[in-house]
């Protein structure tokens, strides 16, 4: 019965050519428009890191008093920490993990001396930040604690620059030139993408980044500067041992707590921390603190941009005012064979009969116009690539999750703008129809 | 005209009707909205810099193995350029209008005051940067090469001898017009500072719509130093006009032959640097109206489609009212007074929607309000492609020969 109403749809469809195309187009156009910017919003607001993202914390201090968040910072709590309490949090080692860090822009030496160096993205960090981060290694791995202790100068490469500096050999044990002194590759990550990098959003957090790690206390040792923000509020002494010293804002510091009961102790030692540099006399004002997971920690830095909303909401109404056009052209087209509907009704068809011929219809429509939306969708994605900066332009990519949202998207809400004019063709009362002829 | 048929008409085709109205308030709404969004930003992305954008390039330099002479190279370095044929002028500094990333200060009138009274961005150039970027010196004077002196990275916290501000800082601290000579107090320990000199205009670094920079524009401070940084920092260099290409080629091969202890990055024109700059913008631009012209079109289609439906369904009265005696002009008018009923009615819905839609995106995106004139643009604008797409349907309406009527069905 199912494939008989299913030709009989495809026959129909056939009969009025000009208004089928205008619903397939108007239902393709809405699709496409919508699963575009979808897409982006897809990739902008995904998970980063969905093992995990529970687990990691990204703790705040108020180091600057309560007066002191000029514009911007509603809670009071800046997103960066200052050197003196990320050396705090570190000494305590309250978490299971923990790592302080930051990003810096340093020149590489090539081998060949007559290439010219180039400049990289150098993460300075802890040890902790692999295994917290599950980052994978392609060859050895990352650096010891004692490593971190000695401040020693080892390194840890991503895949691209081992292929880059290697050609993809295992470099482990091989030295690199950093701003013309040697360090020792300990180990080279396999792929690793994170969309967003939200261990630091400030620095292109969809575009490509950092590329060679190093241990934190090295790079505070060789007074790396910081390429990411630097926020400085109040005095501070001159030089890098003043920036140190100082309560300049310039560093991420994320943890790892795999449980809710680590999560609320680690609250409590937050809370306490604030209060003993109260306590100190460094800080005059009462604790104020707080601990973010992964997703709540994007959604407080609002990484989706104001653009990408706005399409989201622009391209939903557009798809709307698709889904009532096609609505429209059905109601026209199903009712203008109220005459054969009579017809088989007093032949003996039941209501649920003309209304599952009438849905399936509806559906085959709403397929094609997923289809043909789908193709719309990969055009306008190849057009949102060319028109937007690489940095948007490297999301615009559809996958097979988004494929499937876009057809069932297409035939859903079909279908579900076909009930009405289905509906109306089921009660169509054969009588009228049989006395009109 | 006669409007009470064609209403009791259309409550025959209460959902039709309905459906376009709703259709044509919707598009109301999202095309005045979009508009606006594309105006701001085509006005946003046409903000002036102050600098002579046609002739002048940014390069970065970056210093290899942290050499103990950067200021004597940097000094090398300048002397080199300036010297290049075809170069006006060319110095150093820490960033430059729409590059995104800088350094910003509070400034106040007073020792003591706690707020400050002006967010501005620091540049830090010579005696001549005003030349280099090609500004409009308008009171005061420039930098003698006295006032310049070495500021060894962000950490160096001397303050500088004098400051040259933008037009619009200085109406903004000295409403008097009178701040060329007065002082202000910048970070803590720098202490007061003199304003020797005021530039017509400078754009501060961050330019993103609603971004941070937007709250402050055009309120730029240069400060005499020299940038000595063993990080990236930027030569602006200004050409003679026609001379940028040769320029662009000639100086990166200069500063190499000087020394290959250097990482040269980025060197870009400040056009190219607008057009990066602006990119995103522009996009959103093409890809609004892109949507907003398939709107229309997916409406009018909708339009044409469900008329003509319901002409092929009135053949028969439409063929007993010309037989009685209605003109072709009087069946053309029957549609079009039907459209525009429907079509005012959707305006209306529309116009309520559009400006609901902006107060909603005003709160969630910090979007400015809707001007009232777009939402009436919009709506003339529906109107319009109303009566545009029914006409087809309303002059094949009008050609169904009176004759049908006398016909059996």
């Amino acid at each position: 019965m199912l494939t008989y109403y299913f030709r009989l749809g495809l026959r129909s469809l056939r009969r009025n050519m000009v208004l089928t195309g205008l619903m397939i187009a108007a239902i393709a156009v809405g699709i496409g428009a919508c699963m575009t910017a979808l897409t982006v919003f897809r990739a902008m607001s995904g998970d980063p890191i969905p093992q995990k993202s529970h687990q990691l914390y990204a703790p705040q201090i108020d180091n600057w008093g309560p007066d002191k968040h000029n514009g911007g910072s509603p809670d009071r709590l800046e997103p960066q920490l200052s050197y003196t309490d990320v050396l705090g949090l570190m000494k305590a080692r309250a978490a299971k993990r923990q790592s302080g860090m930051y990003a810096s822009l340093q020149s590489l030496r090539p081998a060949d001396p007559k290439q010219k160096p180039t400049k990289v993205f150098v993460r300075a960090a802890f040890t902790d930040f692999f295994p917290m981060f599950d980052v994978p290694f392609k060859y050895g791995g990352p650096w010891s604690a004692s490593d971190d202790e000695a401040r020693a100068a080892v390194v840890v490469l991503t895949r691209d620059m081992n292929d880059k500096l290697f050609g993809g050999a295992n470099s482990v044990g091989k030295t690199i030139r950093l701003d013309n002194e040697p360090y020792t590759v300990s180990g080279v990550l396999d792929d690793w993408r994170l969309l967003p990098r939200f261990y630091d959003l400030a620095i292109r957090p969809f575009g490509d980044g950092d590329a060679i790690f190093m241990p934190f206390t090295r790079a505070i040792d060789r007074h790396m500067g910081n390429t990411g923000s630097t926020q400085c509020n109040g005095d501070l002494d001159a030089g890098w041992e003043g920036r140190l010293k100082s309560d300049c804002i310039w560093l991420q510091f994320w943890v790892e707590l795999p449980t809710e009961t680590d999560v609320q102790a680690y609250r409590a030692f937050l809370n306490n921390y604030a209060a003993e540099q109260q306590n100190l006399g460094r800080f005059h004002w009462p604790p104020h603190t707080q601990l973010r997971d992964v997703m709540q920690w994007l959604q407080y830095r609002n990484i989706v941009p104001s653009e990408v909303r706005i399409l989201i909401l622009v391209s939903f109404g557009f798809l709307l005012v698709c889904l009532m056009n096609a609505m429209g052209l059905m109601l026209a087209k199903i009712m203008g064979r109220a005459g054969d509907i009579g017809v088989r009704r007093a032949l003996g068809a039941s209501r649920r009969a003309i209304f599952a011929q009438c849905l399936i219809e509806t559906g085959v429509v709403g397929l094609a116009g997923g289809l043909l939306g789908l193709l719309l969708t990969a055009l306008g994605l190849w057009a949102a690539r060319s028109l937007l900066t690489k940095e948007f332009a490297a999301l615009a990519h559809l996958d097979w999750a988004d494929t499937g949202i876009a057809v069932l998207l297409a035939v859903g809400a079909t279908v579900l703008a076909g009930l009405y004019p289905t509906w109306r063709a089921a009660h169509v009362q054969p009588a009228w129809q049989l006395k009109a002829q | 005209m006669e409007f009470g048929p064609i209403i009791s008409a259309m409550r025959r085709n209460k959902v039709g009707a309905i459906l376009i109205a709703v259709q044509m308030a919707i598009t109301l709404a999202i095309l005045c909205n979009a508009l606006f969004i594309i105006e701001q930003r085509v006005a946003l992305s046409k903000r002036p810099s102050g600098a002579d954008e046609a002739n002048v390039f940014i390069m970065d330099n970056q210093w290899v193995g942290n050499p103990p002479d950067v200021s004597a190279r940097l000094q090398g370095d300048l002397a080199a350029l300036r010297s290049l044929p075809g170069v006006q002028d060319a110095f150093a500094t820490n960033s430059f209008p729409m590059s995104g990333g800088g350094s910003t200060e509070g400034i106040r009138l007073h020792p003591d005051q706690k707020d400050a009274t002006a967010l501005t961005a620091l540049y830090f150039g010579d005696e001549h940067a005003i030349a280099g970027f090609g500004l409009k010196l308008v009171a005061g004077r420039n930098f003698n090469p006295g006032d310049v002196v070495d500021k060894l990275g962000y950490t160096d916290l001397k303050g500088p001898t004098g400051i040259i501000i933008t037009r619009i800082l200085a109406d903004k601290l000295f409403p008097g017009g009178n701040a060329v000579g007065q002082s202000i107090y910048g970070a803590a320990p720098t202490g007061q500072t003199p304003i020797i000199g005021i530039v017509d205009r400078l754009q501060v670094p961050w330019i993103s719509a609603g971004g941070w920079g937007s709250k402050f524009n055009d309120s730029s401070i240069i400060e005499p130093f020299n940038f000595i940084s063993v990080y990236p920092y930027h030569y602006i260099v200004h050409t003679q006009p026609g001379q940028m290409s040769s320029v662009l080629q000639a100086a990166p091969k200069k500063l190499f032959d000087i020394s290959r202890a250097r990482v040269i990055g980025k060197t870009q024109t400040m056009s190219a640097a607008r057009a990066d700059a602006y990119k995103d913008d522009k996009g959103l631009v093409v890809i609004l109206a892109v949507v907003c012209a398939s709107l229309l079109a997916v409406t009018a289609f909708g339009i044409v489609g469900l008329t003509s439906y319901w002409v092929a369904q009135r053949r028969r009265q439409i063929g007993i009212r010309r037989a009685l005696g209605a003109t072709r002009n009087a069946i053309i008018q029957y549609f079009q007074t039907e459209n525009l009923l429907i079509a005012g009615a959707g305006a209306a819905i529309g116009v309520a929607l559009a400006l609901s839609l902006n107060l909603w995106m005003v709160n969630a995106f910090a979007m400015q309000r809707l001007n009232t004139s777009y939402a009436l643009i919009g709506a003339i604008v529906v109107l319009l492609l109303g009566q545009a797409a029914v006409l087809w349907p309303a002059l094949k309406a009008a050609s169904i020969p009176p004759a049908l009527a006398t016909r059996a069905a």
